[in-house]
């Protein structure tokens, strides 16, 4: 049946089948339930009345909420742009094929390997008061030690720390792979006009990546707003919520509490945000990179 | 800065010693916390309980190692990982590359619309539908199974996609000369493509299987029964009575332990894990 492959036929449309039920399944139908959940008084025992838009407003009117959105945009407003600026250092200082920088591209990336738990285990035993790395090293130069994980203003800094280390090799690996597309003549002309290293790094090397430099921001974004497993398990959201990260507010709502209304609802901020973000995210990378001529 | 003019190289201006320098001094920071750890995993947890500064000196032990064995729980989290990283990876390979063969090659209705829809699902996060999913569980008494923490892990669109891409890329002609035979799609997606896709699949596979394995969120979700914990959820679980219980040296050595097998495949297959990794976020 040579014909079918050219022709649109149905009986084609059974290779996409498996996969597309499972999407629907268990994808698009939770999406849409979890859209009528927020809108209806449910509990643990099963949906109840239609309460139309009362979750938001109580979501909306909840200080716990705000304070877990106003953590979470203070940790992607430093953590995003400690990521980028990192990365793209990493990316301009291990742009050359030696041993020597491919063990530490790869090392660089090993960290993103490992699990949430794994990196929290790590770092919690750098910030323990009195045992830590970070305790030991300070006495050993004489210097009062803080407590990290449990001082408010401290703690979500100490979970974007850990974060940066778990997180560094992505961007990285992205810069690289921009920088290895900017074509050599570019560099020959700045060479033949004396090009100081700067000039040529602020006058084509950043020109030329500036479309990847906004994707890797996007990216970043999208995934640290979605912050959740360090925090729950380096501070548990401590101390007084000051580094409760959205996430974790709709878990803790949704599976703690079980006032699974208010965790829907809560949710489908974040997805907002997030389909904000993701649409950004497909219009930088489907223009054109007018940027490189 | 003329004297590098006589040794020049494209890269030279981007990449210089004094860049070089201090990614090194970098790269020692970051591994900082990670020597600590190793370190604590080889001492005694007693020494370490009068001080941690003991790491710096002799004498040095296996015994947390060694309990590890003896700690039946942390084997049978290990054989749960195992059990649905794998189921998932091979769930994924399948549902990918059926679906990537017929979108990238064969015309049927509503391919493209169908196509884009999928591609939506991916800027949907999986924080956004958890609640109705864990409900839809609930209903179906999904909870604490390999079932239960396989499914949800299949419904990511992301193979789909690098799949299509990858069966764009293999030339038409190689199934011109097939269709010459008169061979049905499905053979030619058997006999013909899929065997050129082998790469494809080792870098969706090794993947998958590192994301199944890292994975937190479902399963501290759905396995609630610590016989069915993931190691990812039961080492946290054993983080929670920190310092107390087992002791320092014995949680590094789990971490240790819990992290050496996606650093083992880390090094094995670097090349693709970071094709994947990076291939994902730009989509």
């Amino acid at each position: 049946m040579a014909e079918s492959y050219r022709r649109s036929q149905w009986s084609n449309g059974l290779f996409v089948l498996p996969y597309l039920s499972v999407f629907l399944v268990l994808l698009v139908f939770p999406l849409v339930w979890g859209a009528w959940l927020s809108l209806h008084k449910v509990d643990l025992f099963g949906p109840g009345r239609f309460v139309g838009f009362g979750n938001y407003a109580r979501v909306l009117a909840d200080p716990v909420f705000l304070q877990a959105l106003r953590n979470t945009i203070v940790f992607v407003v430093v953590s995003v742009p400690a990521l980028v600026a990192l990365g793209l250092f990493l990316a301009l200082a291990l742009n050359r094929t030696t041993r020597t920088t491919s063990f530490l591209r790869g090392l660089f990336f090993s960290s993103s390997v490992l699990s949430v738990t794994i990196v929290t285990l790590i770092w919690r035993f750098v910030f323990i008061p009195g045992d830590g790395l970070l305790a030991v090293a300070s006495e050993a130069f004489g210097v009062q030690p803080v407590n990290f994980l449990s001082t408010s203003g401290w703690s979500l800094f100490s979970v974007g720390v850990a974060t940066v280390w778990w997180c560094l090799g992505l961007p990285m690996m992205l810069f690289l792979a921009a920088l290895q597309q900017i074509p050599n003549d570019l560099y020959e002309a700045a060479a033949l006009d004396n090009a100081s290293p700067w000039r040529v790094l602020t006058r084509v090397t950043l020109p030329s990546i500036a479309r990847t430099i906004m994707l890797v921001t996007i990216i970043q974004i999208v995934m640290q707003f979605q912050l959740f497993g360090q925090a729950q398990l380096m501070t548990n959201g401590g101390p007084n919520g000051s580094s409760r990260p959205l996430v974790m507010y709709i878990y803790e709502v949704g599976f703690v509490r079980w006032d699974v209304g208010k965790a829907a609802a809560a949710s489908e901020f974040l997805f907002l945000i997030i389909l904000v973000a993701a649409m950004a995210q497909y219009i930088v990378s489907t223009r054109k990179s007018e940027a490189a001529e | 800065m003329t004297t590098d003019q006589s040794t020049y190289r494209p890269e030279g201006l981007t990449a210089n010693r004094t860049l070089l320098t201090i990614a090194i001094a970098l790269s020692i920071v970051m591994m900082a916390p990670v020597a600590w750890l190793v370190g604590l995993s080889i001492k005694d947890n007693k020494e370490l309980m009068l001080g941690t500064e003991s790491v710096f000196a002799l004498p040095y032990t296996l015994a947390n190692y060694v309990n590890i064995l003896y700690s039946s729980q942390a084997f049978g989290w290990f054989f749960n990982s195992l059990v649905v990283a794998i189921g998932q990876t091979f769930g994924v390979l399948v549902l990918s590359s059926l679906a990537g063969y017929a979108f990238a090659r064969l015309e049927f209705p509503f391919r493209k619309t169908i196509f884009v829809i999928v591609l939506f699902g991916l800027a949907v996060p999986e924080q956004a539908v958890i609640i109705a999913r864990h409900q839809m569980f609930n209903w179906f008494g999904l909870h604490n199974s390999y079932v239960g923490l396989i499914l949800p892990g299949l419904s990511s669109a992301f193979g789909v996609f690098l799949m299509t891409q990858f069966f764009k890329a293999i030339p038409k002609e190689i199934d011109e000369a097939a269709l010459l035979d008169n061979a049905s799609p499905l053979r030619i997606f058997w006999r013909v493509l899929l065997p050129l896709t082998l790469p494809a699949q080792a870098t969706l596979g090794i993947f998958t299987f590192l994301h199944a394995w890292n994975d937190y969120w479902w399963p501290l979700i759905s396995a609630t029964r610590k016989e069915m914990f993931t190691l990812t959820i039961g080492i946290a679980s054993s983080q929670t009575n920190f310092a107390q219980s087992e002791g320092l040296g014995f949680l590094s050595a789990q971490a240790v332990f819990a992290s050496l097998p996606v650093l083992i495949v880390y090094v094995i297959f670097q090349r693709h894990i970071v094709t994947a990794v990076s291939g994902g976020a730009v989509k």
